[in-house]
C-alpha cells in the first residue's frame, strides 16, 4: 500500500463525509460466523468521541467525492472548488479491516459521491460490501449509502451485505429540493427506500417460514434532513419525518444543523451559526411522536408551525393546553402520565409501579426522579400544597424559566438531553 | 460467643468463596477475610489460613447464583474491583443474600447491598470502556497487542468480548498494573504473565518490535480521528466526560495532546 496516497486521499475523503451526523452501529446482531473477524453488538460501541462530543464508532468515508452533481448544501457539489478524491475499492476494504483489528472501529460507514451515474456509483459501493463479508468473513458493522436513483437490483444486492441503508432526503420539502438540488426528483430518494423496505418486510415474513434465510439490512433504513439550508419551518421537516418514518418503517430519521460550507446566495452564509438548539428541538419532538404518543398535529400545526425556541417541544405542548390539567399522578393513566412536563417515560413506569404501595406526595415524586420545577405546574399528588393559582400560561412560563436559568437560557450544546 | 477468626485466602475468586464456604460450614464467627499477601493480624482474633477448593468455591457459587442471577454477577464484578475491605462486605451481603427468601427482593436501601451494588456498577463501567478503548498494535510476529491498565482488574471481564470478535486473529491484552494478560492463540484464550522491557504505550517514539505498517495506519487512524471535527461544534467538556483524561495515554489517536 501507498500510505502517503492512501493518506491524502483519506484526508479528503473522511472531510467530505463528516457532516453525515448519523453513526450509529447499534440495532444490528450479527455474530461471528465460522471463526471470521467481527461481529456487530446489538448496543453499538462508541471507541471515541470527536472533539464536539459525538460518538467515533464508524470508519465514515466517501468512496469519492467527485460528482456530476450540484446541490448547493453539499461541499462535494460539483460546482465547488475543492481538491477531489477517489479511493479504489480494494484501499477501502483494507483500510477497514485494517481498522477493525486494531479495535478502532465497529465498522464501515460508506457513502459517496455520483460519478458517472447512480448505478455506476452504488455497484462500487455493494462491492466494498460484498468483498469485506465474501473474502474477508467480517461479520462487523457496515452501513451503505444509497444512492438517490439506484435502481432495484442494486439496491437488492445491498441490502445482503450491509446492516444498514440509508437515503438521505437532505431538503425536507419538495419545493426546496428544486431549488438547492435541481439534478435530484423527489422519488430518486424515495425509490430505494421503497425497495429497502419491501425486501425487509419480505425477508421477515420469509425467515418467519424458513429460519436460515439471510439477513437483509438487519438494522433497517435511516435517512437525514438538514435544518437551517432551505428556510422551511419545522412543521415542514416534522411532517416530512413523519410520512418517512411511516411510509417506508425509517429506524431513525436525523436532523442535522446546517453547517455553511459554501458561498451561494440560496443559503445561509459560511460563519452563521450552526442552528443546534433548533436542531435539539426536533430530536425532542421526534421522540415525543415516536415514544410518548404524542401526534404531529398537536405540537406542529397552522397556527404553530415552529417550536419554542425557549422550552421544550412537550412544556410549550402544556401550555397551549392548560385545560388537561392538573392531572392527578394517582389515579392518572400512563398516556396522561407521559404528557406532564418533568415527567419522562422512566418516571412514569416508577411511578405506576410506586402507586400501586402507597399514595404519592412530592417526596415520592422527588425521589423516583420528576422535575418538580416544571411537573407541579401540571399535576395534583397526595398532598395539600399543590399549585392553587389560577396562572395562565405565560405566567407559568415565566416562572419556570426564572427557575431554570442557564439550562433554556444558553442551550448550545450538541448533544443535550432530550427529558428528564 | 466464640472467638473471632480472621480467614486468609490466595486473593482468587475462588480462593474467596472458599473462604465464604468454610465459614459457613464451621460457623466461624468472621473477623475479617484478607488476602494472604496484605493480612495483618488482628489482636483480638485468630488467623486461619484457608486453602482453594474449587468444589466448595463452585457450591457457593451455585447457591448465590440460584438466588440471583443478578446477585452474582454483582458478587463478581465488586469483588473485582480490589476495593479495599471489599471480602468483608461481600461475605455481608452474601449474608443477607442467603437469609431472603427469594434473592430479587434484596433492599437496597441496605447500605451493604447498595454499596455491592455501586461497585459492580462502576467495574461493569470500566468492562464497557475498556472494550472500547483497546488499540491493538501489530507485532512483528503477528500478534495483535495492547497494553491496559485498568482501575479495576478487567481482564477476565473482557476475555470473551474480545475472544468472540477477533476469532482469526492472535491478541494479547496486558494489565501493566496487575502485570499479567489474557493471550488468545486462535483457539483458547490463556492468562499470561510476560517481561515486559519496554511498555508499548502508543508513544511517539517507535518500537521496532512492531510491524513495519503498523505506525502508518496508526497515522491514518489519527488523520482519520482529526478530520471528524466539526469546528463549529467543537465541546470539550463533553469529550472529556466521555474520554476521560487518564485513558488518553493509550489511545493513539490522542498522542499529541498527551
Ligand atoms: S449528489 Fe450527493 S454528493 Fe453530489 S452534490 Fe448532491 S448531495 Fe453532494
Amino acid at each position: 500500500m501507498n500510505f502517503d496516497r492512501i493518506r491524502e486521499k483519506l484526508n479528503i475523503l473522511a472531510d467530505a463525509a463528516k457532516y453525515d451526523v448519523s453513526c450509529a452501529s447499534s440495532g444490528s446482531d450479527r455474530t461471528n460466523k465460522g471463526k471470521g473477524l467481527g461481529n456487530a453488538s446489538k448496543m453499538g460501541i462508541c471507541h471515541s468521541y470527536t472533539a464536539d462530543g459525538r460518538c467515533v464508532s464508524l470508519l465514515k468515508i466517501l468512496l469519492t467525492n467527485h460528482c456530476i452533481f450540484d446541490c448547493a448544501y453539499c461541499v462535494t457539489r460539483k460546482s465547488n472548488d475543492v481538491p477531489r478524491a477517489a479511493f479504489k475499492v480494494q484501499e477501502v476494504v483494507d483500510l477497514t479491516i485494517n481498522f477493525y483489528r486494531r479495535n478502532y472501529i465497529e465498522g464501515l460507514f460508506l457513502s459517496s459521491g455520483i460519478f458517472k451515474s447512480p448505478d455506476h456509483t452504488m455497484e462500487r459501493l455493494v462491492s466494498v460490501a460484498k468483498k469485506l463479508r465474501e473474502e474477508e468473513n467480517f461479520n462487523g458493522y457496515i452501513h451503505l449509502k444509497s444512492i438517490p436513483g439506484a435502481s432495484d437490483e442494486l439496491m437488492y444486492e445491498a441490502g445482503l451485505y450491509a446492516d444498514r441503508l440509508s437515503v438521505n432526503i437532505e431538503v425536507p420539502t419538495i419545493s426546496g429540493l428544486k431549488l438547492l438540488a435541481p439534478d435530484k426528483k423527489h422519488e430518486d430518494f424515495t425509490k430505494p427506500m421503497e425497495k429497502v423496505r419491501n425486501e425487509i418486510v419480505r425477508y421477515t415474513s420469509e425467515r418467519k417460514i424458513i429460519k436460515s434465510t439471510p439477513k437483509y439490512a438487519p438494522a433497517g433504513q435511516s435517512t437525514q434532513m438538514i435544518v437551517g439550508a432551505s428556510g422551511e419551518s419545522d412543521k415542514d421537516i416534522m411532517y416530512s419525518a413523519t410520512y418517512y418514518y411511516k411510509t417506508f418503517n425509517m429506524k431513525r430519521v436525523y436532523y442535522s444543523g446546517y453547517v455553511p460550507v459554501t458561498h451561494d446566495s440560496r443559503l445561509p452564509a459560511i460563519g452563521s451559526q450552526v442552528p443546534m438548539l433548533r436542531e435539539n428541538r426536533l430530536y425532542q419532538t421526534d421522540w415525543l411522536l415516536r415514544f410518548y404518543g404524542f401526534s404531529i398535529g398537536e405540537i406542529l400545526n397552522n397556527q404553530h408551525p415552529n417550536l419554542d425556541m425557549d422550552v421544550d417541544p412537550k412544556l410549550s405542548w402544556a401550555l397551549r393546553n392548560l385545560h388537561h390539567f392538573p392531572v392527578d399522578v394517582n389515579t392518572a393513566d400512563k398516556r396522561l402520565l407521559a404528557r406532564i412536563p418533568g415527567i419522562g417515560m422512566r418516571s412514569v413506569d416508577k411511578i405506576v409501579k410506586a402507586r400501586k404501595f402507597r399514595k404519592l406526595n412530592w417526596d415520592h415524586l422527588k425521589k423516583i426522579g420528576v422535575a418538580l420545577n416544571r411537573a407541579q405546574y401540571f399535576m395534583v399528588c397526595d398532598s395539600r400544597h399543590w399549585e392553587r393559582r389560577d396562572l395562565d400560561a405565560d405566567k407559568i412560563k415565566g416562572m419556570i424559566l426564572q427557575h431554570s436559568t442557564g439550562k433554556y437560557r444558553n442551550q448550545h450544546s450538541t448533544q443535550l438531553s432530550l427529558f428528564n | 460467643m466464640n472467638a473471632s477468626t480472621t480467614l486468609v485466602y490466595d486473593g482468587s475468586f475462588n480462593g474467596f468463596l472458599t473462604a465464604v464456604f468454610v465459614a459457613f460450614d464451621e460457623k466461624i464467627n468472621v473477623a475479617d477475610i484478607q488476602k494472604n499477601n496484605q493480612s495483618q493480624s488482628g489482636l483480638f482474633s485468630e488467623t486461619e489460613t484457608v486453602f482453594t477448593h474449587v468444589d466448595k468455591a463452585k457450591r457457593v457459587w451455585n447457591g448465590i447464583r440460584n438466588k440471583s442471577h443478578n446477585a452474582i454477577s454483582n458478587v463478581y464484578f465488586a469483588f473485582l474491583s480490589e476495593a479495599e475491605g471489599v471480602e468483608m462486605m461481600l461475605y455481608t451481603y452474601i449474608q443477607k443474600l442467603m437469609r431472603t427468601k427469594n434473592g430479587k427482593y434484596l433492599d437496597y436501601s441496605d447500605s451493604t447491598v447498595l454499596y455491592i451494588a455501586q461497585l459492580a456498577k462502576k467495574v461493569g463501567r470500566e468492562k464497557h470502556r475498556m472494550e472500547a478503548f483497546v488499540r491493538f498494535q501489530l507485532t512483528k510476529d503477528e500478534i495483535y497487542f495492547a497494553n491496559i491498565e485498568p482501575d479495576f482488574d478487567v481482564l477476565p471481564l473482557i476475555s470473551k468480548h474480545f475472544r468472540d470478535r477477533y476469532a482469526d486473529q492472535k491478541w494479547l491484552i496486558y494489565d501493566i498494573k496487575r502485570k499479567y494478560g489474557i493471550y488468545y492463540d486462535l483457539n483458547h484464550v490463556e492468562m499470561v504473565s510476560l517481561n515486559l522491557k519496554d511498555i508499548h504505550h502508543n508513544k511517539t517514539v517507535k518500537s521496532d518490535a512492531f510491524d513495519t505498517e503498523e505506525y502508518e495506519y496508526q497515522t491514518l487512524w489519527n488523520d482519520y480521528f482529526k478530520s471528524t471535527n466539526i469546528a463549529s461544534r467543537i465541546n470539550p467538556k463533553l469529550h472529556t466526560q466521555h474520554v476521560p483524561k487518564r485513558y488518553w495515554k493509550y489511545l493513539s489517536e490522542k498522542k499529541e495532546a498527551v
